[in-house]
């Protein structure tokens, strides 16, 4: 007889996996949830605070995109194309995409995109380039930072919403913390390869020279390095608009709401409009981006 | 001495992960091989001597991988030592803290590099100003001193180019010009022809030659090539694993190499270019011929006096005659294999 129940437990064993007791893990979530509501009560005012400075400066940007006359800011458009690019067919070609998406009543949401992603881009290049430099410096650094930049790059977002929503509530900041985080990867990592990728000889001579530290990395280091962090900051670019729609979800106004709107609505047509404007503005930034990028490394590029 | 400008004393070198336990290995004689194979550890220098002495060109002549970028990077501490003592201008390098350092390097010595190191987003002129524009002094100043040395060069003209737009013999150029734009009075120079073709590399000797009439620098520099050592070199240092197997002028060399490895190194070599009348002198009243300056080469010295249709030359110094040279010696002394073992061959 007991044989037989020893047989029967291993069986079990290996038939069902051994998990947590279903009491236990409901405690262990429960546990991690009330922390977490504790900390949020605590600091989640002071972690709004924090950011106060940056909600403001968003709703001025989008103030003032909005309350600009739109020939003015298509003024400005072909201007900055123009000399990002320094080619006439792509000006030409984002001035007529900008006036068929004002045609189609894209206007105001195109503007409040704009601002998002532009406060989004400032954010990532400011805080993302001394994170890449940290990371080039100190070998310490990378191996620790590495993995979290990988967590961060393909963590479903949803899944980031949450503490996010639950900190700060929705909104703007919440919403511009998300796509923050989900766009800040790249250039972090192209700086890092960028500085890392820096001729050695280069390098000794400046050091051979008596260059202190921020003589290297301001005079030879970032010049050297630019044209792959600027590769960065196009990449951050492009994956702060592909997040447009899901920061919409926590309050962000701009082309995801009428994508969400018609999502649920099965509105065919609007979807595809909204979904095609957050293409076009990606196309824009890419090429306006890319043959700024290309000038950068006109000198470094044909070295032996 | 007071002239002696770089002093390097007892210098060891040991690449690995723990090169102080390997030192006494090292000081006991372990070879290179043995201490890779056996420890996992590289020897980079064994005990290096050398003493330069101010305003000399002093060659250090190896093969690769015998140590010479070690040691040139030791003068401005590029490199630590594992062990050893290197004084500049009776001013122990190694006791400098790094604002001191950055001063040395600075203001006392500069270098010039084997793949040159220039920037490439910095035209020519910002080039050779940047060892001026890292002590901080205003472009305008830096930009007027480094046209001077531009011109020096003879780069005229190129002041705002970027370096990928000029060839290799002319970057170097630039290299050279950034590091005499400085005014350290020390030169340091990795290979730094090495990598221009024969021609160009011929010129650019020429170039640091007569400038150096000009500076008189205290030069180091690197080279691989023994027909450079000899234009270039008041005083020659052979390396080899790590260690200075000879040190001397061109002549002690070619006269009296110290082991197979240095007559291996000068078999090639057109002694008649290097050695001079001096050395195969002696003081026979039989011979008659024109008078020839000690310090005239073989080659010059033969062509005279087979002109001249006389039996050998009076060596004069000074205005004053100290000795003579018979033709047959001259052509001895060239034809001679410096090893007396394979001398009779030669002879017979
Ligand atoms: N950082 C290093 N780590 C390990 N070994 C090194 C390092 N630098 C140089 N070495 C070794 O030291 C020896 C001398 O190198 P180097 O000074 O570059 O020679 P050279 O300039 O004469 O060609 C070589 O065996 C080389 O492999
Ligand atoms: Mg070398």
């Amino acid at each position: 007889m007991a044989h037989f129940f020893i047989r029967e437990k291993k069986l079990s064993f290996f038939v069902e996996f051994p998990k947590m007791g279903r009491a236990d893990l409901r405690d262990f979530k429960k546990g991690i949830d009330e922390s977490f509501k504790d900390f949020t009560r605590e600091y989640g005012e002071a972690i709004e605070h924090f950011f106060d400075p940056l909600l403001y400066f968003l709703v001025w940007l989008e103030k003032l995109f909005l309350n600009t006359p739109w020939p003015i800011i298509m003024v400005a458009i072909a201007v900055l194309v123009y000399f990002g690019s320094r080619s006439l067919k792509l000006t030409i070609g984002a001035v007529l995409a900008f006036l068929v998406i004002g045609y189609l009543d894209m206007w105001e949401d195109t503007m409040a995109t704009l601002a998002i992603i532009s406060v989004a881009t400032i954010v990532c290049i400011s805080v993302g380039i001394p994170i890449g430099i940290l990371m080039a410096r100190s070998n310490r650094a990378q191996t620790l930072i590495t993995p979290i930049l990988d967590v961060m790059q393909t963590i479903p977002s949803f899944v980031y919403l949450i503490p996010v929503v639950m900190l700060l509530g929705i909104g703007k900041v919440p919403g511009l913390l998300a796509v923050c985080i989900y766009a800040i990867p790249p250039i972090v990592r192209l700086t890092n390869l960028g500085i890392r990728l820096v001729d050695k000889d280069v390098m000794e001579a400046s050091e051979a020279f008596g260059a202190s530290y921020s003589q290297k990395l301001l005079g030879v280091q970032i010049p050297l390095a630019l044209p792959n962090i600027f590769a960065g900051v196009n990449q951050t670019i492009m994956m702060a608009l592909s997040m447009v729609v899901i920061a919409s979800m926590i309050g962000v106004k701009g082309l995801g709401v009428p994508v969400l709107r018609a999502i649920s609505n099965q509105y065919l047509a609007l979807g595809v409009m909204n979904g095609l404007a957050i293409v076009v503005l990606a196309i824009l930034f890419d090429r306006v981006s890319q043959k700024f990028g290309k000038r950068l490394q006109a000198h470094t590029e044909s070295m032996k | 001495m007071s002239d002696t400008k770089v002093a390097i004393k007892d210098l060891y070198k040991i690449f690995g992960s723990n090169p102080s336990s390997m030192i006494d290995k090292v000081k006991d004689g372990i070879s290179k091989s043995d201490l890779l194979e056996k420890f996992g550890h590289v020897l980079g220098l064994d005990n290096v001597n050398i003493e330069v002495k101010k305003s000399q060109l002093q060659v250090i002549m190896g093969l690769s991988g015998s140590g010479k970028s070690t040691l040139i990077r030791h003068i401005n501490r590029l490199i630590e030592p594992t062990s050893g003592s290197i004084v500049v201008d009776g001013e122990d390098i190694l006791s400098m803290n790094q604002t001191e350092l950055r001063n040395f390097r600075r203001s006392k010595a500069s270098m010039v590099f084997q793949k040159f190191g220039l920037l490439p987003h910095r035209k020519i002129v910002e080039n050779v100003s940047y060892g001026l524009t890292i002590q901080g002094i205003n472009k305008k100043e830096a930009y007027e001193r480094s046209n001077q040395w531009i011109e020096s060069v003879g780069l005229n003209g190129f002041e705002n180019h970027y370096p990928a737009q000029l060839s290799g013999g002319m970057q170097q150029r630039v290299g050279l010009a950034r590091a005499l734009a400085t005014d350290a009075d020390i030169l340091l120079m990795d290979e730094a022809f090495s990598a221009l073709d024969p021609l160009i590399r011929s010129d650019m000797q020429d170039v640091l030659l007569s400038l150096q009439e000009k500076l008189h620098k205290t030069i180091i520099f690197i080279t691989h090539d023994l027909d450079e050592a000899l234009k270039l070199g008041d005083n020659i240092a052979i390396l080899r694993d790590g260690a200075v197997i000879q040190s001397g002028t061109a002549e002690d060399i070619i006269l009296h190499p110290a082991d197979d490895y240095v007559t291996d190194f000068i078999k090639d070599i057109n002694k008649a270019r290097v050695l001079k009348v001096s050395s195969v002198m002696n003081n026979e009243n039989s011979i008659k011929g024109p008078e020839i300056q000690d310090n005239v080469i073989i080659e010059d010295a033969l062509q005279t006096v087979s002109k001249s249709g006389s039996n050998g030359a009076i060596v004069i110094k000074d205005g004053k005659k100290i000795g003579t040279v018979s033709l047959t010696d001259m052509i001895m002394a060239i034809a001679r294999s410096t090893k007396n073992t394979d001398s009779d061959t030669v002879y017979r």
